[in-house]
């Protein structure tokens, strides 16, 4: 966009440079032009940003959208709305559309609709194999080209590890990152919730933490033999968490990244039976979320992530062992992370920021997530004390399978802005 | 979890005093020797719809029988057949009875937690008939009547709960109601069918991978069936659950004197107990039987009526 946009008075928290302090930031063209104090632009449309956190824009590396295919649940329109009402200014979609992202035709199709309908960045994740039946690869380098920033068969994982192994091999040489739902699927058959002692008392069939860890600890492995970047979604587990540290402190080129749900909920919200809180990986026992929290809180985790996973009313409105897996999270993903973390004094603002910017940034070698000057004006404004409930019934989301409809929150998204243009605003 | 005024749902949100009112009551309603059930018109003019999902015999007709010595109006639904063969969801099919206005439904379901789930979403009494592999309400509790017609109280009793007692919502309402009167629980099965979790069920509880172990000194030994079809893999052949898993009379002898052999049904004779242990003097199997039409008349009484 042209034009130029002053945001004043603001606290600006800048992960990629360390810098914490009030400031304006100017932006022109769609790029940052200028941060320091006492900056002007008379023909600047100005935003008052005081007493706010001026935050470079939030990145979601983990969404669902639906579309192609699966339109009546979430389309990119309705996707990218709920993300900017979250602060999110660049979504990543997983390719478990209809078809599934696994050619170059259906990623162009993708990056083509983003570019008439989304107000934010959309950016594809493509298959690893085709159809994500995990058995031929899919057209890696040719959906590459066209605009894919990842692989990952999100949902349906490779259960062939020498499949796996020749995925790593082309996505080190094309320097994309691998990532992986890690689930051996044969440990988890049939699995509806997290396995353990709540499981057994409700009757319903189990997800063992072990087919996340005996997943995370393979991939690790092929990692190492392919030296491939290697992602883990959705980190859910204690042993998992310890065998990624482990793995960093061996030099391995791995990441990983938590949802809100996962650092803020637990497999007893299952007691009711209520199909908002049935997702994969499952809600997982205290112990589990306190490492999760512990690997955020140590640097062990690099990027907070959704897993936004839209699904119609009609889908979760049923028994549950028949509702699909997911919940929505853009919209609340912010609010969770201070409520539970920054207000917890469990980690910094500067910490919960570089969550959401320089973490998956740095992962999917993104040239966002900063305030520098002269990267894209993508920027999350958001405030740390305005108490809101969410009203799941307001979501931009086609769908409404959250678990967190009527909670409450500290800190909420007040304005995101993407290449410069306000793309939401609270008011 | 349960709403009081709401039905049964489960046992484990049933209190000690609510569960002696509905075995007090269904003492009462216990026939004398020889005779029927007594007949009251106490839910005359109530309609009650057993809506059954899954294949079932003695509890959707104890039930049946249940509501109508009761006086209510009784209509059984068969999941084959109805509405819900042409895919209809499970809210609209129930929404659609309800609409219909009867008093309470009665559901067995073959997913876990399914009548948790539509109490949140309708207006009416749900009794909980059968839940997956969550909860029986009912089979717990005519247990318990089966076992006080037997012994003075539940209170310290020893009993061995045997059998795959991973898939048995059984068990687990028999757990919750044992605990509940600080019984010693054991429970015994196959590694496979007994996950160690069982132990955080409900205080009391402790698990044996050996029969004589879970025996030794029962006042109550429970059997339970083999749920081939809720099994998902077949952890040991019928020969060999028999001989490890099986009770036979040569065990009795390891429990109590008087111990009582119970099983919910319908029994396999030779595959979870001998035919010699289902007939003889210290099975109480079809007590139980008879026991379910009172304690489901308590139960009924209790949500749709004011006891007489």
């Amino acid at each position: 966009m042209t034009g130029s946009l002053l945001i004043t008075g603001g606290r600006v928290i800048d992960p990629a440079s360390g810098g914490d302090a009030q400031a304006d930031v100017l932006i022109r063209d769609g790029r940052i032009e200028a941060v320091g104090t006492g900056l002007m632009d008379h023909d600047a449309v100005r935003f008052e940003a005081t007493g706010a956190i001026v935050a470079p824009g939030f990145i979601d590396m983990h969404v669902h959208l639906r579309e192609p295919g699966i339109e009546h649940a979430e389309t990119i329109e309705t996707g990218a709305r709920a993300a900017a009402a979250g602060g999110f200014t660049t979504i990543c979609c997983m390719p478990n559309t209809a078809p599934v992202n696994d050619s170059a035709t259906v990623t162009s199709y993708i990056v083509q609709r983003a570019r008439e309908v989304a107000c934010v960045n959309v950016l594809p994740i493509g298959a690893i194999t085709k159809g994500s039946l995990g058995t031929e690869l899919a057209a890696i380098g040719s959906m590459r080209e066209a605009g894919i920033v990842a692989i990952s068969d999100d949902g349906r994982p490779v259960m062939n590890a020498r499949v796996m192994r020749r995925a790593m091999e082309i996505a080190f040489a094309l320097g994309i990152p691998v990532i992986d739902h890690c689930e051996d699927l044969d440990l988890s058959a049939g699995g509806d919730m997290h396995e353990g002692p709540t499981s057994v008392r409700l009757g319903l069939r189990g997800i063992p933490a072990a087919s996340e860890d005996v997943m995370v600890a393979r991939d690790l492995l092929l990692a190492e033999l392919t030296g491939a970047h290697f992602h883990v979604a959705h980190l859910s587990t204690q042993r998992s968490v310890a065998m990624v540290a482990f793995a960093k402190s061996r030099g391995l080129s791995v990441s990983c990244e938590v949802t809100p749900h996962h650092f803020s909920l637990t497999d007893h919200e299952l007691e009711d039976y209520d199909s908002n809180f049935k997702m994969k990986p499952p809600l997982r026992c205290d112990h589990d979320a306190d490492a999760v929290i512990e690997g955020i809180v140590n640097g062990v985790v690099d990027a907070i992530a959704t897993d936004h996973a839209p699904h119609a009313g009609s889908e979760k409105m049923q028994e549950f062992e028949r509702c699909p897996f997911g919940i929505t999270g853009l919209e609340t993903a912010l609010g969770l992370a201070l409520s539970e973390l920054v207000h917890k004094d469990r980690i910094s603002l500067m910490r919960m920021v570089e969550l959401f910017t320089t973490g998956p940034a740095n992962i999917l070698r993104l040239d966002r997530g900063t305030l520098a000057v002269g990267a894209p004006a993508d920027v999350t404004i958001f405030d740390l004390h305005t108490e809101w409930a969410y009203d799941v019934q307001q979501s931009f989301s086609k769908s409404r399978n959250s678990p967190f409809h009527g909670r409450r929150f500290r800190g909420s998204p007040l304005a995101t802005i993407v290449g410069g243009e306000i793309v939401w605003n609270r008011e | 979890m349960a709403n009081k005024t709401a039905g049964l749902l489960d046992i484990q949100s049933l209190d000690r005093a609510e569960i002696d009112a509905i075995l007090a009551r269904a003492h009462f309603f216990q026939p004398a020797d020889g005779e029927t059930f007594r007949r009251s018109d106490t839910l005359r003019g109530k309609t009650i719809v057993n809506l059954f999902f899954e294949a079932s015999t003695r509890t959707r007709v104890s039930f049946e029988i249940a509501a109508k010595r009761l006086g209510a109006d009784t209509v059984s639904i068969a999941a084959q057949g109805s509405s819900v063969s042409k895919g209809e969801s499970l809210v609209d099919t129930l929404n659609t009875l309800v609409a219909m206005r009867p008093n309470a439904i009665v559901m067995r379901h073959e997913a876990s937690g399914a009548p948790h789930f539509l109490a949140r979403h309708l207006q009416i009494p749900i009794v909980n008939a059968g839940d997956g592999t969550h909860e029986h309400p009912t089979q717990a509790l005519l247990d318990a009547r089966t076992i006080l017609d037997q012994r003075p109280s539940l209170e310290g009793l020893r009993v061995a709960i045997i059998g795959d007692i991973a898939h048995s919502r059984v068990a687990r309402s028999n757990v919750h109601l044992l605990s509940k009167f600080n019984a010693d629980i054991v429970l015994c099965g196959p590694p496979s069918l007994l996950p160690r979790e069982l132990e955080q069920l409900a205080p009391g509880v402790r698990l044996a991978y050996e029969m004589e172990e879970a025996i030794r000194d029962a006042d109550v030994i429970m059997m339970l069936r083999v749920q081939l079809e809720r099994q998902h893999e077949a952890p040991m052949s019928p020969g060999e659950y028999f001989r490890f898993y099986g009770l036979r009379l040569e065990h009795l002898k390891l429990a109590k004197p008087d111990v009582l052999v119970m099983h919910p049904g319908p029994i396999n004779r030779g595959r979870e107990l001998s035919s010699e242990v289902a007939d003889s003097q210290r099975s109480v199997i079809l007590n139980q039987v008879g026991n379910g039409i009172a304690v489901r008349m308590a139960v009924l009484e209790r949500i749709l009526g004011k006891p007489s």
